[in-house]
């Protein structure tokens, strides 16, 4: 059962808005990812039941798009741009440092759930290729001695994010 | 609010606007912020006040003017000086010498003047110009009077009629006639229709689109309203990638200020013509741009494409007459209707009309967003506007059209950009991506990226794409680490006509150009990995690096 | 010729056809054989499995006759040396995709796939094969989903929705990482929408859901759907 509380209130409220139509369900996916930070099972349940959609469906919708976790991220993530600018100036060999210095592979977490390493296809930014982001925070033009430090700090700083 | 209201709201911002001296415009798009630019923004308003010089100075937040490398940029008008990477520390100075003193800095302009030179900028008309954030901005420079010509003075026909007329084709990649299309839908007897614009740049290493929903988003709604009242629709949305937060909160930002203006609702400027509209979020689904596959996501399934017919313009959104248009599509039309179709058609070249707008990235000097007339050749963008090659190394060369675009050589680089003279040499126009690369990149390598991408992309739903790609990314894989056949070459080449012909929906069949072009034009480098084992980027070959660096050991 | 009917040549037999006929119905309605996999008559179109690619004279493309209406004048080829190239190729892809070794499936002898493969002379595989390992859930009481063996033809999720309308079965993930999942990608042993019907069974072109203990000769039957439908609008 999902737990009462505000996250909740504002899916129910977002739904209601939405009529609770079939066709909000990315809508309604994006709010809860929004709200708790990743798609469990028992949300995904929930938001089925609330808009009368089979739940193989909600789930086949969830993983289709590659937006949505379905896995709690850790506690600092790491997101590098594979762009085909970032690409083109070797994002490539910046990941594969940050995997070797941080013993992590991308799409995964460090066992402690401390660090996530994730890939997104393009933010956008490619005139600043490489971009890597650490956090909340864009590295532009950003090379594997710049970046391996600011994980480094992010991780020794402890704390949660955000 | 009444059509006639618009012209004195424009006239009053006008004058509102004029009695400012200088204008100081900060770029506060997705390339700037994270650069600084909010910090920049606020040090220009401390230091106006500072000098003491805020009543001739207006500090705006505007969107992109396209030298996104070097941000933040401003620009100082008049006399339209650009400065780049400006930081906070610099702003007082700069302040106290241009404004104050009326001497430019010198060393913080932009460094190159051939970037602008060979632009023509109708759709990023305002972009860098007017705060996207006020609509007032956007009516001083002329904006919805478009939509207000069309009310007063045209039918849908009459709109219809121009926008064939111009000559404008769907600047989403395929470059289908636009009047044709819109014919289509408002000949479609059911109701109600429905427009969806397509905001899902997938493409990476593409930002266009997001640059223009940032820097002028009512030009998109403008675009919209024109459609909309030529085809008959009363509903809209805008299908926006999620990764684009400033884009997203730009266009619901502008909606709410069109709305509070009659604009969009039940009755657009006190007309009968109603129209409405709202975002829709993609998830991180590069396919969800091929036009069935957006009607599936807007929907809220999976983003699957479907087989044509039907056409979304008979069957579209819950099986009803469907209009689909890129973004910077529709942020031609307002221009075409001020304009005249006619005047449109006379930019650009005879078969291709008017201008489109690319990221201009990789190797180069200046990296950026650029908007040129159709026609242009590939070495005017890439050695004059471009700047040509960083330290000066070897141009090797072009990828057009992102990961289902292909991989020009120098030999080509007089090609003139149009539609059909990129899809003649196996490119395709794709949503405007223009990545140059040096001697540092290797084709083969290159070429296995974007299979990579298009494996990873696939929807799964048809053969030749899901299986066949995986296939291809495998000899590639083998081909790269030491293991390729020469009969590999061969059986890429078959594979990929295979998957160009047979698969469904525009993905699978132009996932292969990267691999049919670089068979076409560097098929040496891929000899050169099979039969020498030799990568002479050094990309490739790394698993062997690693052995005989342990070997050494 | 009354009005609505088309008239269109196939393989050069003159053929006259209701509007709005695909292609592949229309060759059928005549004796006409295309190969196909995903298609299965009662349910939507699917047009994944590429295999009944035709010619279409005049058109340099090819188009999947399951989903292309005909119209009036079309003079269509389902046979060439080309189309016989392609539908080996498509095939092979299938082939190599995931785990399809006869000799140890379920399915062996009464498998669509291997039929296919028979009739279009594929007796070896150029590419290397796929050993990525799919879960195999063998929960249920008597249905098994082996996600090795299944070529995503999405026939039993389409049966599942369409005729026994629980829509139990779905698709997750995309590309090549497609699987068929169980609501919520449970155990379908667990699964509290399933009604146990085997339609998905009894759809199933390979050896990815079958009935346990039973011979699959037995308890395939891709009519089911055309059947349910008949009987339903009767």
């Amino acid at each position: 059962m999902l737990k009462d509380d505000n996250r909740k209130a504002m899916i129910d409220k977002v739904m209601k808005e939405h009529n609770y139509e079939e066709s909000s369900l990315l809508e309604i996916l994006h709010k809860a990812q929004d709200s708790y930070g990743y798609l469990d099972k028992i949300l995904l349940t929930y938001i089925a039941k609330s808009l009368t959609l089979p739940p193989s469906h909600v789930l086949g919708v969830a993983t289709f798009y590659s937006f949505f976790k379905l896995k709690a991220p850790g506690e600092h993530v790491v997101t590098g741009c594979l762009g085909t600018a970032c690409y083109v100036k070797s994002v490539d060999d910046i990941m594969t440092a940050i995997e070797h210095d941080f013993n992590i592979k991308r799409g995964g977490s460090t066992p402690d759930g401390k660090l996530s390493l994730f890939i997104t296809r393009c933010i956008g930014a490619c005139a600043m290729a490489p971009n890597i982001i650490v956090d909340d925070e864009v590295i532009g033009k950003a090379t594997k001695e710049v970046v391996v430090e600011r994980v480094r700090l992010a991780l020794e700083g402890g704390g949660r994010r955000r | 609010m009444k059509l006639a209201d618009l012209q004195k709201i424009a006239e009053h911002e006008v004058d509102f606007q004029r009695a400012y001296k200088h204008r100081i415009n900060v770029c506060c798009s997705s390339g700037c912020v994270p650069f600084g630019a909010l910090k920049v923004l606020k040090a220009f308003e401390d230091a106006v006040k500072e000098f003491s010089v805020e009543k001739d100075c207006k500090v705006a937040k505007t969107g992109c003017v396209g030298t996104c490398s070097v941000g933040p940029a401003v620009i100082i008008e008049p006399g339209d000086y650009l400065y780049q990477s400006v930081t906070p520390e610099r702003v007082r100075e700069t302040v106290r010498d241009h404004i104050v003193l009326g001497l430019p800095v010198k060393d913080m302009l932009y460094h190159s003047e051939d970037f602008f030179k060979k632009q023509h900028r109708l759709v990023l008309r305002n972009a860098g110009k007017i705060d996207p954030s006020r609509i007032e901005d956007y009516i001083a420079m002329g904006g919805y009077s478009a939509i207000v010509k069309c009310l007063a003075t045209m039918t849908p026909q009459g709109v219809i009629y121009e926008v064939t007329r111009s000559g404008l084709r769907g600047r989403g990649g395929a470059g289908f006639p636009t009047g044709q299309k819109w014919s289509l839908v408002a000949r479609s007897h059911s109701t109600p229709k429905y427009i969806v614009a397509n905001l899902d740049e997938g493409d990476p290493g593409v930002f266009a689109n997001r640059t223009l929903a940032e820097a002028d988003p009512h030009a998109i709604l403008e675009g919209m309203l024109i459609a909309a009242y030529a085809v008959g629709a009363e509903k809209g949305y805008i299908y926006i990638r999620a990764e684009y937060p400033l884009a997203i909160q730009t266009l619901q930002k502008a909606i709410v200020q069109a709305r509070a203006m009659t604009l969009l609702g039940d009755s657009v400027l006190e007309t009968p013509f109603k129209f409405d509209l709202e975002l829709r979020f993609g998830a991180g689904a590069f396919v969800a741009g091929e036009e069935t596959a957006i009607l599936a996501s807007v929907e809220g399934r999976r983003a699957m494409p479907r087989p044509r017919p039907p056409y979304p313009a008979n069957s579209g959104l819950w099986g009803k007459p469907t209009l689909i248009q890129n973004v910077e599509t529709l942020a031609n039309i307002p221009v075409i209707i001020q304009n005249g179709g006619e005047w449109f058609s006379k930019v650009g070249t005879t078969k291709c009309s008017g201008t489109k707008c690319f990221s201009l990235t990789g190797q180069i000097n200046n990296p950026g967003l650029i908007e040129v007339p159709m026609g242009i050749t590939l070495r005017e963008v890439v050695f004059e506007i471009g700047g040509g090659i960083q330290n000066n190394r070897p141009f090797k060369a072009v990828l057009v059209g992102g990961p289902s675009g292909g991989c020009l050589p120098e030999a080509l680089l007089d090609l003139p950009i149009d539609y059909d003279s990129l899809t003649k040499v196996g490119a395709i126009m794709g949503s405007g991506g223009i990545v140059v690369i040096d001697d540092q990149s290797c084709m083969v390598d290159t070429a296995k990226f974007f299979t990579d991408f298009c494996v990873e992309e696939s929807c799964g739903k048809c053969v030749p794409c899901r299986a066949g790609l995986v296939k291809v990314q495998e000899i590639f894989n083998r081909i790269t680490t030491g293991d390729g056949k020469v009969e590999d070459i061969a059986a890429l080449d078959k594979a990929g006509n295979y998957i160009k012909e047979a698969s469904l929906c525009g993905l699978g069949q132009t996932a292969p150009n990267p691999v049919l072009t670089t068979l076409r034009y560097f098929r040496d480098e891929y000899l050169e990995h099979i039969v020498d084992k030799k990568c002479r980027a050094g990309k490739c070959f790394r698993n062997l690096v690693k052995e005989e660096e342990v070997e050494d050991q | 010729m009354s009005a609505g009917t088309v008239k269109l040549k196939i393989d050069n037999i003159e053929v006259n056809v209701p509007e709005g006929t695909m292609i592949l119905e229309a060759a059928r309605a005549n004796g006409v054989v295309i190969p196909t996999l995903c298609d299965v008559e009662g349910l939507t179109a699917y047009g994944g499995c590429r295999m009944c690619m035709v010619e279409i004279h005049g058109s340099p493309k090819l188009f999947a006759s399951c989903v292309t209406p005909v119209s009036t004048g079309m003079e269509i080829v389902t046979q060439s040396d080309k189309l016989k190239e392609y539908r080996k190729m498509a095939l092979q892809f299938i082939l190599s995709e995931r785990s399809h070794i006869c000799s140890v499936c379920v399915a062996n002898n009464s498998c669509e796939l291997q039929k296919l493969a028979n009739e279009l002379g594929v007796d070896h595989v150029q590419f290397e094969r796929e050993w990525t390992s799919f879960p195999v859930d063998s929960t249920h009481d008597f249905l098994v989903l082996d996600r090795n063996r299944c070529i995503l033809c999405t026939r039993c999720v389409r049966v599942c929705d369409e005729i026994e309308g629980v829509h139990t079965l779905d698709l997750k993930l995309r590309g090549k990482d497609e699987q068929v999942i169980v609501d919520l990608d449970d155990q379908w042993g667990e699964s509290t929408s399933c009604t146990s019907c085997r339609k998905c069974a009894k759809v199933c072109p390979v050896g990815a859901i079958y009935v346990e203990g039973e011979a699959l000769s037995e308890t395939k039957d891709k009519n089911v759907a055309k059947f349910v439908l008949s009987r339903r609008n009767r």
